[in-house]
């Protein structure tokens, strides 16, 4: 089984992000970048494959700055056999062209399987799985939380609100995974080590034009102070009297 | 630049889902102020009646695929017909809601069409022949404010943001039929069958209300607290990453950064500190209730109304008095 999967650094999600002085994007200062979430249950789900199948190879891939060398560099103490940095000269992509982007360099590459996280926690477009998939002619399905395959096809739950799809696809295809599918795994010191010595090939991709523009960020509106109805069970009266009168919640 | 709106009108199971009218609602007023039309497009089996009601919201016309086939959902079916629909119409704009089948199929069709979604708007501007839309990202710690520059622009819009038009039911929309351009066979991936959790309570994304639990409610068992409150206002509860972790809720109802983003009118947060995180997911709230017995979390900072105390005194008393002024009102 070869399952190739495409990694995205970004912002811990614990940094407090602030825009930075060219105001279209945000200040790295003092913000400490990982995988994104959804791409190490990726990982994890790919290793599992591969490690289910007896055979196979897991490569991970990633469009960004050089420094996502470290983000490639832990897909791989993970368990990854080799990384592919494709070092972005845009400070940004828009979806369709990272989408782009990815899948001219994936056609060079030979995979059963092609995983994403379901987002990157970043600009959270969720969408360049399926765009790639539809680039490539595979069958795409997203949101994923459960996978089991047998004889080259794919039987995936898909996530939808208040239950799940059943989907069947054919492999070779594309999913973006969900929390659920796999935890993924912590990476062992024998395989930090490892990963150290692990290919990891870097190449140059071109510029695209944009769909859109980010203008601006903005932080979203101020919320007005707050007031403390009251305490323990004696703040029950005042909150529903502020829900009503102030409110108007009933 | 064409002056029409297309709205992408999410049913299930031939019953409308509410963001779908607030799409199709958004569409009519965005296409009124272009001086042009909001057309729609249903796709499923046995739709053409619910195709004609979206004259209620504003709907012109309506391309309906109607087949047994179409059914249940499939990404590359559904996207193909509605690719379709953009060739017919010639929109500036593709609108969808913002749910897990909006989005899925937004990206499907941008795949088909080479170009670019903007997921999950909060604001949609159209003037001077550019589009230029407002969406969170960082899970709502900042907001991007986007412009398009290749048309049409694919938009989704997040739920329980825009307001949903009075229906008129007297206006039907015309209807035009888009055949099926391929055979079940031909589809590269659908949805076998449909498993739903069974549950009288609204979805998280698209809840008025919302009772959601964290680290504070000690256990898994003690949700059964929330959900009484939940069920006295009509909510649907939700969790806190410390709560998912710890096993008590499973992740579909966790609310922050790696769950869902909701924007409710109401949102009641017990025993939840307010990890920057989780405020990123629900900060758009209408009105935040945080009940907390640490004066100093941080949740207070972002709540409009807090009761600083034991969860486990206030919820019960508070679930009671919902009950009463509910049940006389």
């Amino acid at each position: 089984m070869r399952v190739c999967v495409c990694i995205k650094r970004v912002p811990d999600t614990a940094a407090n992000i602030r825009i930075g002085s060219d105001g279209k994007t945000i200040d790295p200062g003092g913000v400490e970048f990982v995988m994104s979430p959804y791409d190490e249950i990726a990982i994890e789900q790919a290793l599992r494959l591969k490690e289910s199948a007896g055979q196979g190879e897991v490569v991970v891939v990633s469009l960004g700055p050089s420094e996502a060398a470290a983000t490639l560099r832990s897909g791989l103490a993970m368990g990854a056999d080799r990384a592919v940095l494709l070092k972005d000269p845009m400070k940004y992509r828009d979806p369709y062209g990272v989408a782009s982007t990815l899948a001219e360099e994936l056609k060079k590459m030979s995979f059963d399987m092609l995983l994403f996280g379901k987002q990157a926690v970043d600009d959270d477009c969720c969408q360049v799985g399926s765009i790639v998939a539809a680039l490539l002619g595979l069958p795409f399905v997203g949101i994923v939380t459960k996978m089991e395959v047998k004889a080259g096809t794919a039987t995936v739950h898909r996530q939808v609100e208040g239950g799940h799809e059943v989907v069947e696809v054919k492999l070779p295809a594309a999913f973006s995974c969900q929390k659920g599918l796999a935890e993924p795994r912590l990476p062992s010191l024998k395989g930090i080590m490892a990963s150290k010595k692990k290919p990891l090939e870097e190449r140059s991709v071109a510029t695209v034009e944009p769909v859109f523009e980010v203008e601006k960020l903005e932080y979203p509106p101020r919320r007005a102070p707050g007031k403390i109805a009251g305490q323990g069970a004696e703040g029950v009266a005042p909150l529903l009297n502020l829900l009503k009168t102030e409110a108007k919640i009933y | 630049m064409s002056n029409t709106i297309l709205v992408f009108a999410e049913q299930r199971a031939g019953k409308l889902k509410k963001s779908a009218i607030e799409a199709v609602s958004e569409a009519k007023r965005q296409a009124d102020k272009l001086g042009g039309q909001a057309f729609a497009v249903v796709i499923g089996n046995d739709v053409q009646a619910l195709a004609e009601s979206l004259g209620q919201y504003g709907a012109a016309r309506t391309f309906v695929a109607d087949n047994p086939a179409l059914a249940n959902y499939s990404s590359d079916g559904y996207a193909r017909i509605l690719a379709e629909a953009v060739r017919r119409a010639e929109p500036a704009v593709v609108l969808l809601p913002a749910s897990a089948m909006g989005k899925d199929l937004a990206a499907g069709l941008a795949g088909l069409i080479k170009t670019s979604v903007a997921m999950d708007c909060v604001e949609v501007a159209l003037a001077d022949g550019k589009l230029v839309v407002k969406r969170p990202v960082y899970a709502g710690k900042v907001t991007a404010v986007c412009t398009f520059r290749r048309m049409p622009a694919i938009v989704t819009l997040r739920p329980n943001v825009f307001p949903a038009a009075q229906p008129e039911p007297a206006r039907k929309s015309e209807t035009e039929s888009i055949p099926l351009m391929f055979t079940a066979a031909d589809l590269k991936s659908a949805a076998r069958e449909l498993m739903a959790v069974v549950t009288k309570r609204p979805e998280l994304t698209e809840a008025g209300v919302i009772v959601s639990g964290g680290r504070g409610m000690k256990g898994a068992e003690n949700f059964a607290m929330l959900e009484e409150l939940a069920d006295a206002l009509g909510a649907a509860v939700g969790a806190s990453r410390a709560a998912v972790d710890s096993g008590w809720r499973p992740h579909e109802f966790q609310v922050g950064q790696t769950g869902k983003t909701v924007s409710p009118t109401l949102y009641i947060a017990c025993g939840i500190s307010g990890a920057v995180q989780h405020l990123a997911g629900m900060s758009s709230s209408k009105f935040i209730v945080a009940i907390n017995k640490d004066p100093d979390a941080p949740i207070f900072k972002a709540a409009s109304y807090g009761i600083v105390g034991d969860l486990f005194e206030v919820v019960p008393a508070l679930a009671r008095e919902f009950k009463k002024i509910l049940q006389t009102a």
